[in-house]
């Protein structure tokens, strides 16, 4: 098994045997590659099999989203945070409104930040179901995994698609409050999914957590040291995998995850199998606040009344509004000049700066591991490039 | 954390730095400390390793364009009509200098204290757009300084591997900042196939074919 001998400082090369380094090889993994998820090229130098050196390339899917936004009144980019993680676009556009509540002071009704817990909550459940199931089927577990995993998911994409007549592109949230309050029956047939969810995971870790095949492939492989997962940004699953006790949901207690009981997984060695393990244990703890939220939600108004839609124009100022996203520190950062359309408004992707170690974490290792590590960072490229 | 406190121990401890504070109008309150680009890196490495203060975490980077604006202003201004000393109103027309802005988001997760939004600002927009790069400080960074090299166009002195992340190698102008005009033609790349086409059209035209 690969150990992480190389993980802060590159390797020196040892001389090949004639003293030429005529035996590095170059090759181009992607742009069109499987394990990649998109369209994300890596620049690979090996030593036989050993990585020697990685640079990721980036950009296939740029469209300057930030420059667009600039271009756009506040509310009319809220539909396209949707395509930033196409996966989550819940958090995409909660992460977007509460940057705008910060930067005018908005106020959100009680009802509404419930309703946010709840389909956020699920957006994490999707997204790590879908990310366990993408990465066995990158380490070679054709098939079975990933149905099983996207057969959790439909059940998820179907709530979604009844509450906001969108499966994937949701486009759920509004300036201090939701767009649309909950159809009839829509929280109990939610609640069913999410009781039915244990079920699944205790399956699926039955399936697979013990498999030996999978140690082998992650324990050990691509490890990330805590100090170097602090100074490098890394946020989300992949921090907390190498033992950061970080999760902005208790950090900075927005909304009302203060009133939930929930508990933040840490991992003890930052390799592949932590990262992949700390999904399964954060789904379990999501459920432990859906179960509460779906039970304690009040009734009331899902909009702030006193919002203004039309004409808005916050004062002249800036905010920088964080939220935890399925992927890490999701955070926009806007400054207003008094005019309807944001003066700057720019996303800090988790997907893009958890890819800054990349290199760190494949040097010395199998060209094989590569696939395995990336797949652990959960990256989509629609937030990569922007 | 009290941007009035941090900013003292700075001014204590490293000798010459002048950090100013940004107010913020908006209700977010989020003000920001200015530091001159000289000392740049020693405040950074002051405000990651104090023990006060340890913002071990640089979690966003981003680039603004402010580009020189001009600002009229109504002065009193005292002149001498039919020979007798009047106070007349005129409009003052100014410009404003421009300049490229950087935005450091600071947090510390050992003591979760921040934001704290860090300014950096380069001389003009032009010529001197250096700024010294906190990549050695904070490894965050590195991705998202070259994408404001990439869309600003701010150099970043003392960045490891400086090149364009978004857009392609080739490709010159900075598409973020606000006096960017897109080309008619930007979908236009000149490919191999031109080449080929200019050549197989001069062989026609050779043997008479058109």
């Amino acid at each position: 098994m690969s150990t992480a001998t190389y993980l802060t400082t590159p390797p020196t090369l040892e001389p090949t045997i004639d003293g030429s380094e005529d035996q590095l090889l170059e090759i181009s993994m992607g742009p069109q590659h499987p394990s990649t998820h998109g369209v994300f090229r890596m620049n690979v130098v090996l030593d036989g099999e050993r990585v020697v050196k990685l640079k990721p390339v980036f950009g296939y899917l740029h469209r300057n989203h930030e420059k667009i936004a600039e271009n756009e009144t506040y509310l009319g980019s809220m539909p396209y945070t949707d395509r930033l993680d196409y996966l989550c676009s819940i958090t995409n556009n909660w992460g977007y409104a509460l940057a705008v509540e910060k930067l005018a002071g908005i106020q959100v009704p009680e009802r509404a930040e419930y309703l946010r817990v709840i389909t956020g909550e699920l957006t994490r459940l999707q997204n790590h179901a879908s990310l366990i199931g993408f990465l066995l089927q990158d380490m070679g577990s054709s098939g079975t995994p990933l149905m099983y995993a996207f057969r959790e998911r439909e059940k998820i994409l179907d709530l979604f698609e009844e509450l906001t007549g969108s499966r994937m592109m949701c486009n759920y949230m509004r300036f201090g409050g939701c767009r649309v309050d909950t159809p009839a029956g829509w929280l109990d047939r939610a609640k069913k999914v999410v009781q039915e969810f244990p079920r699944f995971l205790d399956e699926y870790e039955q399936l697979l957590v013990g498999n030996e095949i999978l140690m082998e492939r992650t324990q050990g492989v691509g490890v990330l040291s805590k100090e170097l997962a602090i100074n490098a940004g890394m946020s989300g699953p992949m921090a907390r995998a190498s033992g950061v006790s970080y999760d902005i949901r208790k950090v900075d207690k927005y909304s009302i995850y203060d009133r939930f009981s929930f508990r933040v997984p840490l991992g003890a060695h930052g390799d592949v199998y932590d990262r992949y393990m700390m999904r399964f244990l954060e789904m379990r703890e999501s459920l432990k606040i859906l179960n509460e939220a779906m039970r304690t939600i009040p009734e009331g108004p899902i909009v702030d009344p006193k919002m203004r839609i039309r004409g808005f124009r916050p004062k002249p100022g800036e905010a920088y509004g964080r939220i935890e996203s399925p992927k890490g520190e999701l955070g926009f950062y806007l400054i207003s000049d008094g005019s309807p359309n944001p003066y700057r408004y720019r996303v800090r992707p988790p997907s893009l700066i958890n890819l800054t170690v990349l290199e760190d974490m494949c040097l010395g290792l199998n060209v094989a591991d590569v696939v395995a590590i990336l797949g652990s960072i959960d990256i989509v490229l629609g937030e990569v490039d922007r | 954390m009290n941007l009035e406190t941090i900013k003292s121990e700075l001014e204590a401890n490293i000798p010459g730095c002048r950090p100013e504070i940004v107010l913020n109008g908006s209700p977010s309150a989020q003000n920001s400390l200015l530091v001159d680009a000289e000392h740049a890196v020693a405040i950074a490495s002051y405000l990651r390793d104090a023990s006060g203060l340890r913002f071990d975490f640089c979690s966003n980077v981003t680039g603004i364009d402010w580009p020189s604006k001009e600002i009229s202003a109504k002065v009193k201004v005292k002149k001498v009509i039919d020979g007798t000393e009047q106070e007349v109103e005129e409009v003052q027309k100014t410009m404003t200098p421009a300049y490229l802005e950087v935005v450091y988001h600071l947090f510390s997760q050992e003591l979760k204290q921040g934001p704290l939004p860090l300014r950096l600002r380069t001389q003009d927009r032009d010529s001197s757009a250096n700024l010294p790069s906190l990549t050695p400080v904070w490894r965050s960074a590195e991705f998202q300084e070259r994408e404001i090299f990439d869309l600003f166009g701010v150099i970043f002195d003392g960045h490891p591997d400086l090149r364009r992340i978004l857009m392609w190698d080739g490709f010159v102008d900075h598409p973020m900042r606000r006096d960017y005009v897109n080309p008619d033609d930007y979908e236009y790349e000149p490919t191999a196939h031109d080449d080929v086409l200019q050549r197989a059209n001069q062989h026609l035209r050779e043997v008479g074919g058109r």
